[in-house]
């Protein structure tokens, strides 16, 4: 009896910490941050918080009904529609061709593909910046080499958004990559050699088994991926601020905007709470989407 | 097609894969040691027509990068030194040790994940104006120091130490802070190596937080300095590849160092979500 009483004590001990510091660092802001948002806190009230007055769902509506927030809105669900799939796509590809039981120095192509992975995104952002470049950059080189014309990537509305994305696969897939490769293994060769002996081709086998055998994988990369896109911020603050014509500011930019460059911080933490619901509301879908799939 | 056929394929596919990757990062290197302007030219130069060191030696003696490279170690080094210790306890209690609530306060813990990093971050920063620690580099390893994450990742691991060995020691008459020290913790090394790596390379890369934290450009972190640095010095293209290699290289000489260890984290995650 005293000692399951000293090893509650000692446990409280050992998590102590942790929780204190997640207590006062995360939680405590999460909360002050839903009273933040019910507020017109600005620089004034930074100044002195008296200056801050209640103004109720005021901050929500206003988010909601300004135009520039639809348009951020839409620029992160075109992030989050079109970039999270092709990158889950590359990522898929990747591991097939790495597993595959034909490629020899496997571990050699794995480690390259996830050197993006680990470098440091801001360096990179500006690196591409200049590959992107209309008249200098290798990107509009290289398809000037099989006859298309240069595209101005991070000066045309059009292109800025498909321009970040690109990076973001490029930066990303290996990460996932290393995932599928482990669902992969999780899958017993046996089925495979059963399928041999059935003389199944590649679709068939893809279809009826590696497909089925990644579903808890697919599940929790989709999930991620989608929670990373929606989150999307140093990309475009490095490569375009927002620009062009606003074409790729996310909801995450605009909240740093309206939060620590406008200082309008009551209004900055109304759009990270609806960004927080946005995001519930895409992994319920998304649950409920692949859950469908796979019965 | 025969397999030799379909294998040919393969590999060249791969192999176009692997110069695309590495092709942004290998012309990063090179356009570093362009003498200035080579990188603006057209056609794009894939090599320097000689090789040359001037653009770190600015970076290291004008734009007194080394201070921004410290800032970003004491950060990094800082925040996974903490980490280790206290995600380390709390990671093995919520696995090992019974204490009244431990089930349904690690479900909440669980359930918090869902909350997006941002939703805190105005007024974190409003918190640590108050008690000073805006502009600190203290202020900037916070977000490293316990992240939910990290406890959830030990605790998966501490799973599979076996109690009869601790309760053997506790019958011995340890006590329970010098049976996580002289026999948990050498059991833990490898997932406290993953979680190093882990930590070391977050904050390395992080920006969002530092950007918002750091407001004196003398306390910047690599990142944010770099970022900062390419608004005044775009057309230095040189300059700026240099900047960038010297970001990228430490967390490219962890990686690997602790290729394993970090590899073990990823996968982790997965299994478990």
């Amino acid at each position: 009896m005293s000692r399951a009483r000293s090893q509650g004590r000692a446990a409280w001990l050992f998590v102590g910490p942790a929780l204190g510091l997640i207590g006062v660092f995360f939680a405590l802001p999460v909360i002050a941050g839903l009273v933040l948002s019910l507020t017109d806190f600005d620089l004034y009230a930074i100044g002195d918080v008296r200056n801050a007055r209640f103004v109720g769902l005021g901050n929500y509506a206003r988010v909601l009904g300004a135009q520039e927030f639809w348009n951020a809105a839409g620029n992160t669900f075109y992030f989050v529609i079109v970039g999270g799939p092709l990158s889950v796509l590359a990522s898929l590809v990747a591991a097939l061709l790495v597993s595959s039981r034909l490629t020899r120095f496997q571990a050699l192509f794995r480690s390259v593909f996830f050197v993006p992975v680990v470098t440091t995104l801001v360096a990179v952002s500006i690196v591409w910046r200049y590959l992107y470049h209309p008249h200098y950059g290798l990107v509009d080189w290289a398809l000037g080499g099989i006859g298309i014309p240069p595209i101005d990537w991070l000066g045309d509305p059009r292109w800025a958004k498909p321009a970040i994305i690109l990076l973001a696969v490029w930066k990303n897939f290996g990460y996932n990559m290393l995932i599928f490769v482990a669902g992969l293994q999780s899958i017993p060769d046996e089925l495979y050699e059963a399928a041999d002996l059935d003389g199944a081709g590649w679709w068939p086998r893809f279809r009826h088994i590696t497909a089925p055998g990644l579903g808890p994988t697919f599940l929790f990369v989709g999930l991620m991926t989608m929670l990373g896109q929606f989150q999307l911020f140093a990309e475009p603050y490095v490569m375009t601020q927002g620009g062009p014509l606003q074409s790729t500011t996310t909801i995450v930019l605009m909240m740093y905007q309206q939060g620590f460059r406008w200082w309008r911080m009551g209004m900055a933490a109304a759009i990270a709470f609806v960004l927080f619901v946005i995001m519930l509301i895409g992994t319920a879908v998304q649950l409920r989407l692949q859950r469908g799939s796979q019965a | 097609m025969r397999r030799s056929g379909r294998s040919l394929v393969l590999h060249v596919v791969l192999g176009a894969g692997l110069v695309l990757t590495v092709m942004p990062l290998l012309w990063m290197a090179s356009a570093s040691l362009m003498p200035a302007g080579e990188a603006n030219t057209f056609p794009p130069r894939l090599w320097p027509s000689r090789a040359t060191f001037e653009h770190y030696v600015a970076l290291f003696t004008r734009l007194d990068l080394a201070r921004h490279l410290m800032n970003s170690a004491i950060v990094a080094v800082g925040a996974t030194l903490i980490s280790i210790v206290v995600n380390g306890m709390a990671g093995y209690a919520f696995a090992k040790l019974r204490f009244g609530p431990r089930d349904r306060l690690f479900r909440v813990l669980l359930a918090a994940l869902v909350i997006p990093g941002q939703v805190g971050m105005l007024p974190l920063f409003l918190m640590l104006q108050k008690i000073g620690l805006v502009n600190t580099l203290v202020g900037a390893m916070i977000p490293g120091l316990a992240p939910i994450f990290s406890i959830f990742m030990v605790r998966q691991y501490a799973l599979g130490i076996p109690d009869e060995l601790l309760d053997a020691a506790r019958i011995d008459g340890a006590s329970e802070l010098r049976i996580y020290w002289t026999i948990v913790m050498p059991l833990l090394k490898p997932i406290l190596a993953t979680l190093a790596t882990f930590t070391f390379l977050t904050m390395w890369n992080d920006f969002m937080w530092p950007l918002i934290v750091l407001s004196d450009d003398r306390n910047y972190t690599l990142p944010v300095a770099l970022a900062n640095l390419v608004g005044e010095h775009v057309q230095d293209t040189e300059l700026m590849m240099a900047g960038s290699v010297l970001t990228v290289l430490p967390v490219m000489i962890v990686f690997v160092a602790l290729q394993r260890a970090y590899i073990r984290g990823v996968t982790m995650g997965a299994i478990k979500g």
